[in-house]
Order: structure tokens, then C-alpha cells, then sequence
């Protein structure tokens, strides 16, 4: 729901153009495009059956003056990035870093990391997108050698990237995709043993359900209907599941609020909408579902289930 | 040898214009063209300031920088001093005195040519990110489509007067009151002329003395002050009606002489009444307040002035509606143009530099467009809340202490006499005006 408003999402949306702060935009209205999914029988991901397209252009590059609203991700994943380089470079403290960015759409995240001098390679099964995205990074001299843009899915490119990249960013897509624990074992498969992944996506709640699909879709079209399936949302604990038995080590899940006044996206305890998902690949290479984690997995389903009896956990754990 | 202390110097003269360039053409021109990350346009004291302190921010290390001067490169020698504040009334005797009992300076006056050469010279040693192009003026701005077309430049172009081009993400008008930027990107400007101009001249004092005070005396036709330059040497600032100043800059140095001893000493405004009214209030401040009756000091008398140091220019009020758009900052006069009375203009811009050069900062830290409006409007809010209360201040002084009419004379007497009892805003005042 927000994630539509939200201008880093994949697997090309429409988007909404925020009103509030863009400058030079008329008020915001909503820009409908009849996309939809279908789905990929070879892949297992998503294909979008293009729409509208000639409005894409110029809904992306009103898009990237009010890029602030993506403000926190990118500290966040700049931040989190840091810690892992021991001595960065004033004025381009990713450089060195080989950045993924999954479902990157015009590049509207792609392009702050690669102004912090990471090389990053942006992917989007959706041709337009990266055209678009192409299109807007040429004109930065800078950023055109930094940025490399490719129309194609994660699995496309996993056998020839595998261990390649230090970071993996994808934001506003685990909500799409099919087959999620494939698509997070390709995520882990093409990053290099201590890299980071990024996940940003909606939570499976009445209140996601309510505001996303409801409200979003059916009352006040800020998306078109179909977009999301409510099914397809995520919830922190199934994600933390997957990615646990996939050799990945989740150091935080928070919650994001947006602020419709001030047009930006805060951080919060309250995972029940939009969050935020930050793991670490194990350094040792180990198989997945290993008896420990399995436990583990299991011991957070449980806990997700509400169950506190202390015995049961106990009695797992033996 | 004129030592300009207010903020009119070396800036950039725009091209006359017919009216305001505000056509928005699409330009898909010389992809060739060098693309800046910040075009600073005007190298006075703000505009190389503000390109120092670009250059020397730990975010801006893999940025391109580029100053544009219109004139020659400066290189000069000179001192600095330390100063205290005294101003008073020419129509009564009330006066104001604003003086740091501790260690701590109050203020610095610094020469412009010092200033100057300083941030030359820091310019000079990071070279590699800062560009600084001399005896280059530009022409013509475009700007980029609000609308934007995916085959144009998102860029402001920037034509030079000798035909080369630059494309930049920011550009920041730091080109005077008469700011070309601010007229070429549609800025509305609210300004009016005082009827008066400053006169500027380098003084030599009678005798040697430890020259810390800054002295400032309210004529009707105008302030007059000295600034305290070195034991020898003071500047003088000294706004009156056009006339006036002419007559001062064209007549013999001795009558000029005369004629500067003559407005810090004469009692010749006063009037009975005022004085009176004046010295009950200060009879009735001294029962309530009996500490601290410090010997009044006086003025330096002047000897001689130095030759061709004498330069006019006219005063006027200026301020801009915005400070920001999309990819343009206006800094410095260009954004707005106060009275010398208060000695606040170049410090008005310097205010400018430190809160745009730490929006711009944290933006680069995070990866975002420099020109991109929303970190400008931050710096715009923040400086306009300032520079506005200041001007308006500024301005209000400007006009009490321009007439000689009783009400208004009385009125300011005693305003002035019970601000100067009141210790605690006088503080106030003075950190106010040292931020």
C-alpha cells in the first residue's frame, strides 16, 4: 500500500507522485497504468504485461526530485554498510563495494548508492524501468561509470554472479515474488560470504490488509487494483524463517512509518505495516537447514504463534 | 588603501537586463560540456567563502567546485584588530556602550583585502576539487525543464561571456545585491534606496592609542563610525544623503578632516529639553542601578586621511522573496542588502555559508541530488528566520535615528539610556550580533 507511494518498488509500478515537498510538481495525482502480473512459468517470478508505458517516463523523473522519502532506507543501508568497511574514503565511503539492487525500477535507490561511490548493478525485469533509469543516469558522468543497469531477474544472473557482491538491496519486492525462498536463496547464493541484504517489504496483518489492499487499492486508487496480494505480504517472522535457514544472519527487523505531512518515512518499533529486514551472510560456508537452525526456525514460528509456555520451549530445545 | 568593512566588493555586475530570463528551454546541447556538482557565481567575500567551505567538507572530497569571478585575482597584505562597541546619539547625550569585561572577544574587524587574500589562498591549496576562473563572467543561465523530458538535461547551463559552457547540479548566486542569478531565475526582490550613500576612507588618528573601540554616532542625516584598525589607523563608514557624500569625497583632505572631527565632537543638534528629559532619566537609572559609573571615554580625534582612500556608494534595503529553487541558492547580498549601521551585511552572509554548506554536507552524506529543493528549503527557512528579524531591526534603527523631530529623539534617548542599564539585554544583543 504505502510501498506504492513508496518510489523504490519493483518490478515496475506506476507511481504515485508525492505531493507534499516536490517543488515543482502540481499537486499529486495518482498516474493509473494498467499493469499486471502474470506469472513467470519458467522462472517462477513475475512478469509484468505492460500498460501505459509512455506515462512511466515522466512519472519516474518527477519521481527522483522527491527522492527524500527513501531518506531513511538509504541511511540506514549506507550506515549499516560503513560498519563493514574498516577505513572509507571521505566524500565516497562506499567505494570498493559491489552493490546489488534487486527489482531497482528507474534506479531511484540505485543512484544514491552509487553517488557514495559504490559500483552498483541495478536489475528489473522490466524493460521500460531500465530505460528509464539508463536514460537519467546518463546525463551524471559520475554516476554513468558507477551504475550498470540490466533487464533480467535474479535468477537470470545468479549462476554468473555467484559470491560476487558485498551487498544485495531489495526493496518492495519480497511482496511480489512467487516463490520467495528461492528468491532469497538466489540473494544469498550471489553475495560473498559476510555480505549484507537489504529487505524492505509489507507485513502480513489485519492492518495491511485494511490500509494496503482496502484503503490503498479499492477507496482511494492510490494503486491500481491487483497490485498486491494480500496473500504475498511477509511477515517478519516468516522472513527472518527463511532467511535463518538459508545461512543468513538477521541483525535487525524495525519498522517503518510514513508521515504524510512531512512526506517521510520514519523508523519504529511497529513492524505491522511496512519494516525493514537487515542479514548477514555466515562467513563459514554451511548447509542450509543445518539441526540448529531448524530449531531455531522452529522455536520462531512458535514464538510467532504466540506461544509462551515456557515448558514447550524447553521441551523443544532438549 | 580603503579598507571596505561592509559587503561591497568584487561582485559579479550582471548584464543589464530587459527583464527577467525565465524561458525554460529544453537543452540536449554539448554532452561535452564539463558537468559541475556546484558552480559558485560571484568571488566576493561570500562567493569564495562559500567555495572554501565546500571544498573543504569531508562530503564534498570526490565533488567538482567552480568559482567564478568576474575580476582579476587579488593578492594583498594587511592586519586585524579586536574591537569593542560604543554608539551614541548626536542629539542628546544618551549613549550605549557594549563592552566584554572578560577575556573573550567581542568581535574582530578584519579588512576585506585580508579576508580575500586568506580564502585565495586556501583556495589555491585544494585546487584539485575547487576550480576558481577569473575575469569570467556569465552571460546566460538555462535552466532545466520543471516538467522534465527524458532527453533533456537535467542541468543549469551556464554560458560565459567568452562562449564556453558548464552544466552544474547547484548553482548558488553569491553575485551582489544586483544578483544576475536572482534576476535570471525570476526571484522576486523587495528593495527600496535610503536616500543616502556610505563614505569609506582610512584615517590616521592624532596620537597613537590602544585603538579597541569601534565608535558609532548618530548624526539626523546619518550614522558616522569609526573602526578601530590598528594604534594608528581607523576606517571610517560614515552614511549621509547623496549630496553630502559627494561633497565629502571631492572636497581637500583638511576639510574633510575638520569635517569628521567636527561629527563625532559637536554638541550643535542638541536641544535643551532633550537633554534635560535625558539626564533626569539617567539620574533616575543611577538610584536604581548605582554600580559600576565608569569614566566616559572619548572618541580619537583624526589627523589626517589617507589620500584616494575616499569611495562612495549608495545604501539601499534588499531582500528576496526566495533564497531557493530547484538546483539555484542565493547567498550573501544577493539574497539580501542591509544598512552598514549595524555592521551586520558580510556577517549576514557568512550566516548563509555555515547553514547552506551543512545542508549541502549532510545531502552529499546522503547520496542525494545536490540541487535536489528539499534540503535547500531547509536552508532557506533556517536563514530567512535570521536574516529577516535582522533586516527589519536594521531597518527600524535606520529610520528612528534619521530625524531630528523631539518625540522621536526623546523617545530613542530614553530607549537608548534604559538599554544600556539593562545589562542582560545588552548581552543578548551582543551575542546576537557575534553569532
Amino acid at each position: 500500500m504505502w510501498s506504492g507511494r513508496k518510489l523504490g518498488s519493483s518490478g515496475g509500478w506506476f507511481l504515485r507522485v508525492l505531493g507534499p515537498g516536490g517543488c515543482n510538481t502540481k499537486a499529486a495525482r495518482p498516474l493509473i497504468s494498467s499493469a499486471v502480473y502474470v506469472k513467470n512459468q519458467l522462472s517462477g517470478t513475475l512478469q509484468i504485461k505492460p500498460g501505459v508505458f509512455n506515462e512511466y517516463r515522466t512519472i519516474w523523473f518527477k519521481s527522483y526530485r522527491t527522492i527524500f522519502s527513501c531518506l531513511n532506507r538509504i541511511k540506514s543501508f549506507r550506515d549499516n554498510l560503513l560498519k563493514t568497511i574498516p577505513n572509507h574514503q571521505p566524500g565516497k565511503p562506499l567505494l570498493g563495494m559491489k552493490i546489488l539492487d534487486v527489482g531497482c525500477g528507474g534506479g531511484l535507490l540505485t543512484e544514491p548508492l552509487g553517488r557514495l561511490g559504490a559500483s552498483v548493478i541495478g536489475i528489473d525485469p522490466v524493460d521500460e524501468n531500465i530505460k528509464t533509469a539508463q536514460c537519467h543516469k546518463s546525463f551524471d558522468p559520475v554516476l554513468d561509470k558507477r551504475i550498470e543497469y540490466r533487464v533480467c531477474s535474479l535468477e537470470e544472473i545468479v549462476e554468473e554472479t555467484a559470491e560476487t557482491f558485498d551487498a544485495v538491496v531489495a526493496s518492495e519486492v519480497v511482496e511480489h515474488v512467487i516463490d520467495l525462498e528461492t528468491f532469497l536463496q538466489c540473494c544469498c547464493q550471489v553475495l560473498k560470504p559476510g555480505g549484507s541484504l537489504f529487505i524492505t517489504t509489507i507485513n502480513k496483518t489485519q492492518l495491511s490488509y485494511a490500509l494496503g489492499i482496502v484503503f490503498s487499492e479499492q477507496i482511494a486508487s492510490i494503486v491500481p487494483k491487483g497490485t498486491h496480494t494480500w496473500e504475498k505480504f511477509v511477515s517478519p517472522e516468516t522472513l527472518e524463517s527463511i532467511l535463518e535457514s538459508n545461512g543468513l544472519s538477521v541483525q535487525t527487523v524495525v519498522g517503518m512509518l510514513y508521515n504524510p505531512f512531512s512526506g517521510y518515512w520514519h523508523w519504529s518499533e511497529n513492524t505491522s505495516l511496512n519494516y525493514a529486514a537487515y542479514a548477514v551472510k555466515s562467513r563459514v560456508q554451511e548447509h542450509p537447514a543445518s539441526a540448529e537452525f531448524v530449531l531455531k526456525g522452529e522455536t520462531e514460528e512458535l514464538q510467532a504463534n504466540a506461544c509462551t509456555n515456557p515448558a514447550v520451549h524447553e521441551k523443544l530445545k532438549k | 588603501m580603503a579598507a571596505r568593512l561592509v559587503s561591497r566588493c568584487g561582485a559579479v555586475r550582471a548584464a543589464p537586463h530587459s527583464g527577467p530570463l525565465v524561458s525554460w528551454r529544453r537543452w540536449s546541447g554539448a554532452s561535452t560540456d564539463t558537468v559541475y556538482d556546484v558552480v559558485v557565481s560571484g568571488g566576493g567575500l561570500v562567493g569564495a567563502a562559500m567555495a572554501c567551505a565546500l571544498g573543504y567538507d569531508i562530503h564534498f572530497h570526490d565533488k567538482k567546485i567552480l568559482l567564478l569571478e568576474a575580476g582579476p585575482k587579488k593578492v594583498l597584505e594587511k592586519l586585524s584588530e579586536t574591537y569593542s562597541n560604543r554608539v551614541w546619539d548626536a542629539c542628546s547625550e544618551a549613549l550605549i556602550m557594549f563592552d566584554k569585561d572578560n577575556l573573550d572577544d567581542m568581535g574582530y574587524i578584519v579588512e576585506n583585502d585580508v579576508i580575500m587574500h586568506a580564502l585565495t589562498k586556501q583556495l589555491e591549496a585544494v585546487s584539485d576539487r575547487v576550480t576558481v576562473l577569473y575575469r569570467s563572467k556569465a552571460i546566460r543561465y538555462t535552466w532545466p525543464c520543471p516538467f522534465p523530458m527524458a532527453d533533456s538535461s537535467p542541468w543549469v547551463h551556464i554560458t560565459l561571456g567568452d562562449g564556453s559552457t558548464f552544466q552544474t547540479k547547484l548553482l548558488i548566486g553569491a553575485d551582489g545585491h544586483n544578483s544576475g542569478v536572482r534576476q535570471a531565475v525570476g526571484i522576486q526582490n523587495v528593495s527600496w534606496n535610503y536616500d543616502q550613500s556610505a563614505v569609506v576612507a582610512t584615517l590616521h588618528l592624532s596620537e597613537a592609542t590602544e585603538n579597541n573601540v569601534a565608535w558609532q554616532r548618530f548624526l539626523p542625516s546619518g550614522p558616522i563610525a569609526l573602526l578601530p584598525l590598528s594604534d594608528t589607523l581607523s576606517s571610517l563608514v560614515w552614511s549621509t544623503s547623496h549630496e553630502h557624500a559627494a561633497e565629502l569625497v571631492s572636497m581637500d583632505e583638511e576639510k574633510f578632516v575638520d569635517a569628521v572631527n567636527s561629527a563625532f565632537w559637536s554638541d550643535a543638534d542638541h536641544t535643551d529639553f532633550i537633554d534635560t528629559a535625558g539626564a533626569m532619566l539617567q539620574y533616575a537609572v543611577s538610584l536604581l542601578k548605582p554600580t559600576k559609573v565608569s569614566a566616559r571615554q572619548l572618541p580619537p580625534s583624526v589627523a589626517r586621511v589617507d589620500a584616494k582612500s575616499r569611495v562612495l556608494f549608495p545604501l539601499g534595503l534588499g531582500h528576496a522573496a526566495e533564497y531557493v529553487r530547484p538546483r539555484v541558492a542565493l547567498i550573501g547580498d544577493a539574497a539580501h542588502r542591509v544598512h552598514p549601521l549595524a555592521g551586520q551585511g558580510v556577517n549576514m552572509g557568512f550566516g548563509d555559508i555555515s547553514s547552506l554548506a551543512h545542508h549541502l554536507s549532510t545531502a552529499a552524506f546522503n547520496g542525494k541530488d545536490l540541487g535536489s529543493v528539499s534540503h535547500l528549503t531547509g536552508y532557506e527557512t533556517e536563514r530567512q528566520r535570521h536574516n529577516t528579524a535582522l533586516l527589519a531591526a536594521t531597518d527600524l534603527l535606520k529610520r528612528l535615528y534619521s530625524t531630528s523631530a523631539s518625540p522621536l529623539v526623546l523617545l530613542r534617548t530614553w530607549g537608548l539610556q534604559a538599554t544600556n542599564a539593562v545589562s542582560p539585554l545588552k548581552e543578548q544583543i551582543m551575542a546576537f550580533a557575534s553569532k
